[in-house]
């Protein structure tokens, strides 16, 4: 198992809960009346968290609509994304990609709006990697309800046969939509599915930052080293609904005993019990983060609030490139 | 400048042969593209071992593998085999590659990708899952170059023009074009896209068509001009952008416009021809624009029944005629 130091178990915490006040942050201005898209990561901060922490800079993150763990974890300021998230020229793709997050620079490829687009996507990067003779590698985040979808099987198969540098990331919350995955889905463990795409499939605790991460480390060595793609199932739960305005979620198609199981589980509290446990930092310490996160995520707000809209005339550019 | 002859297939190998010479990031993929159906990427590989990738069956996931390429330095040209499997292809083309550059980090990203699409009917009992034309839903897409040529020489330049640009480009061959001889010069040359061409000069009516069907309207022409009608036929060569000034140029010189196409006429190719004219040029018609387009029916799948609803050199002429 790859080594996880100090320094970077501090980063995974601190952004969880970046993460996690993010995601408070937007549910706060939604109840303000403020048009955003949210689908909430609340309950699945660790392996979104702990995946991009095992990255290198230079390589590719392929997000998904769950949001966004991703990109808080690959680097992205809360601040640019919540400029983007309510249309302000500040933003990540200056105002009009909304919650199709994406940065060059930070390789975060950007968010689809159609479920698994992306996946085939990422194995393209991952073909030009190969084919430039590059060292990166490409992380393809997906939930349950899309693994399903024919693109993430013809994605698979092609990254199998050609041995490509990616690792999939499934993260099963066992809802797709208001659907849960048992009325759905053929197998129970997704990573089952690996073997028929010549990959192996291994299945972990998603609520646990330190496997998601030591897994993770451990199959970007593998697609990096050419001996190909990973998939790895992270089994997790969303604590709300699909989005903002999923009002079925507590009683309706599932139960609030089962909501209330999972917040036990909670992947912050976890990794902080587990911090002070393991004297990585007192809970002083600790407290000090989540005070600073917060204070970071206010200050978030009043930028994105502030920033200006983009212009008319840029509303309307970069429909092709010159 | 010296000259070739050669077929529509063999110019697009020309065109793939000395671009992927010249730039190491242009790579082919799709399906069979060693040996290849169609012989326009056949033997390539043997040049270029690396660049040359058969896909699986996977229209939808190979046509993504292109997008994610060509955001990351490569210039994928993606061979999807027959214009029908393109809907397979649909949401890595139309929602993936069209979008990318608006959607996602307004502007840092560019998908420098070709789809090549072989489409057209008429070969005899193949009907309509491997016979239509697609290219009329593939223009409503913003954010697309759609393409399609109608001789061996605009074939090699516009496909040589279209690897090298920085938008994703839908690029619609015809089948029964790819035996279609004409010349070719030996020199790198390239035809911008949005440029349409005036194939022959008239002063009584314009026929604005392109790809195969520009091979039948140049028969119609000449058929007219024993009748005493001369027709100026425009080949649009470019469908999106669509060379508009050309086309409203000529209809002010002839006064007349008929359209041509293989696809179907409701929301067709020839609807948005009449449609800009209307708007723009309605002052320069001295008759009602006259559209020739296949029936609103499904493509028969015999080798008797295909042609009937396939527009023909006799429907054209007659076409024009009842204008006169």
């Amino acid at each position: 198992m790859a080594k996880i130091d100090k320094e970077t178990l501090l980063k995974i915490y601190r952004n969880m809960v970046r993460l996690r006040f993010l995601d408070d942050k937007i549910n706060e201005m939604l109840e303000k009346g403020m048009r955003i898209v949210q689908h909430s990561t609340r309950g699945q901060e660790a392996t979104q968290i702990a995946v991009p922490t095992a990255m290198e800079p230079g390589d590719y993150v392929m997000p998904y609509h769950r949001g966004w763990g991703w990109a808080i974890g690959k680097g992205m300021d809360p601040k640019i994304l919540l400029s983007e998230l309510i249309g302000k020229k500040t933003g990540c793709c200056k105002g009009k990609g909304g919650v199709h997050i994406a940065d060059w620079n930070l390789r975060i490829m950007g968010r689809p709006g159609v479920q698994a687009a992306h996946v085939p996507i990422g194995v393209g990067v991952a073909l030009s990697i190969k084919l430039r003779k590059a060292k990166d590698a490409v992380v393809a985040f997906f939930g349950d309800g899309a693994s399903n979808e024919g693109n993430i099987h013809e994605a698979m198969n092609m990254a199998g046969a050609w041995k490509l540098p990616i690792v999939f990331v499934n993260e099963n919350n066992q809802y797709a939509l208001f659907t849960p995955n048992i009325e759905t889905t053929s197998v129970r463990d997704l990573s089952d599915r690996a073997q028929g795409y010549g990959m192996p499939g291994i299945t972990i605790d998603g609520n646990d930052a330190i496997a998601g991460y030591e897994t993770a480390r451990e199959a970007l060595q593998r697609a990096r080293s050419g001996q190909g793609p990973t998939f790895i199932e992270a089994k997790t739960y969303r604590i709300h609904g699909h989005t903002g305005f999923d009002q079925f979620h507590l009683g309706v198609y599932r139960s609030k005993e089962e909501v209330e199981e999972w917040k036990k589980k909670d992947p912050i509290l976890r990794l902080r019990a587990r911090l002070i446990e393991m004297k990585t930092a007192t809970a002083a310490q600790l407290d000090d983060i989540d005070k600073k996160a917060k204070e970071e995520l206010e200050g978030a707000e009043k930028f994105a609030m502030d920033s200006p809209y983009p212009t008319r005339e840029e509303i309307f550019s970069d429909v092709y490139a010159e | 400048m010296a000259k070739k002859e050669m077929t529509v297939s063999e110019a697009l190998r020309e065109a793939l042969r000395e671009e992927m010479a010249r730039d190491n990031s242009v790579f082919v993929i799709g399906e069979d593209v060693k040996i290849n159906v169609w012989a326009v990427t056949r033997d390539l590989h043997k040049e270029f071992p690396e660049r040359i990738i058969n896909a699986p069956l996977s229209e939808s996931g190979f046509s993504g593998v292109g997008v994610g390429a060509a955001l990351t330095g490569m210039r994928p040209v993606v061979e999807i085999m027959f214009n029908d499997f393109l809907l397979y292809a649909a949401d890595s083309i139309w929602n993936q590659a069209a979008k990318y550059r608006y959607m996602c980090g307004g502007g840092n990203f560019k998908v420098p990708a070709v789809f090549r699409i072989a489409g057209g009917g008429s070969t005899g009992g193949n009907g309509c899952h491997h016979g239509q034309s697609l290219e009329a839903p593939a223009i409503h897409f913003p954010g697309l170059k759609v393409v399609f040529p109608g001789t061996p020489y605009d074939a090699k330049g516009l496909l040589k023009t279209s690897i090298r640009e920085d938008n994703p480009i839908v690029f619609f061959e015809h089948k029964l074009l790819y035996g279609v001889k004409g010349e070719v010069p030996d020199d790198d040359y390239t035809i911008p896209l949005g440029k349409a061409d005036i194939k022959r000069e008239g002063k009584d009516v314009t026929i604005v068509s392109y790809g195969y069907t520009l091979q039948k309207v140049l028969k119609a022409a000449e058929d007219l001009a024993k009748d005493g009608i001369q027709a100026e036929v425009v080949d649009l060569r470019t469908l999106r952008p669509m060379d508009t000034e050309t086309i409203l140029k000529s209809v002010q010189k002839t006064s007349k416009l008929v359209t041509a196409e293989e696809g179907t006429k409701i929301g067709g190719v020839g609807a948005e021809i009449a449609a800009m004219v209307a708007e723009e040029g309605l002052q320069y018609l001295d008759a009602p624009v006259k559209r020739v387009a296949a029936a609103e029916w499904i493509i028969c799948s015999s080798a008797y029944g295909d042609q009937m609803g396939i527009p023909q050199v006799a429907d054209v002429v007659q076409t024009v005629k009842s204008m006169f």
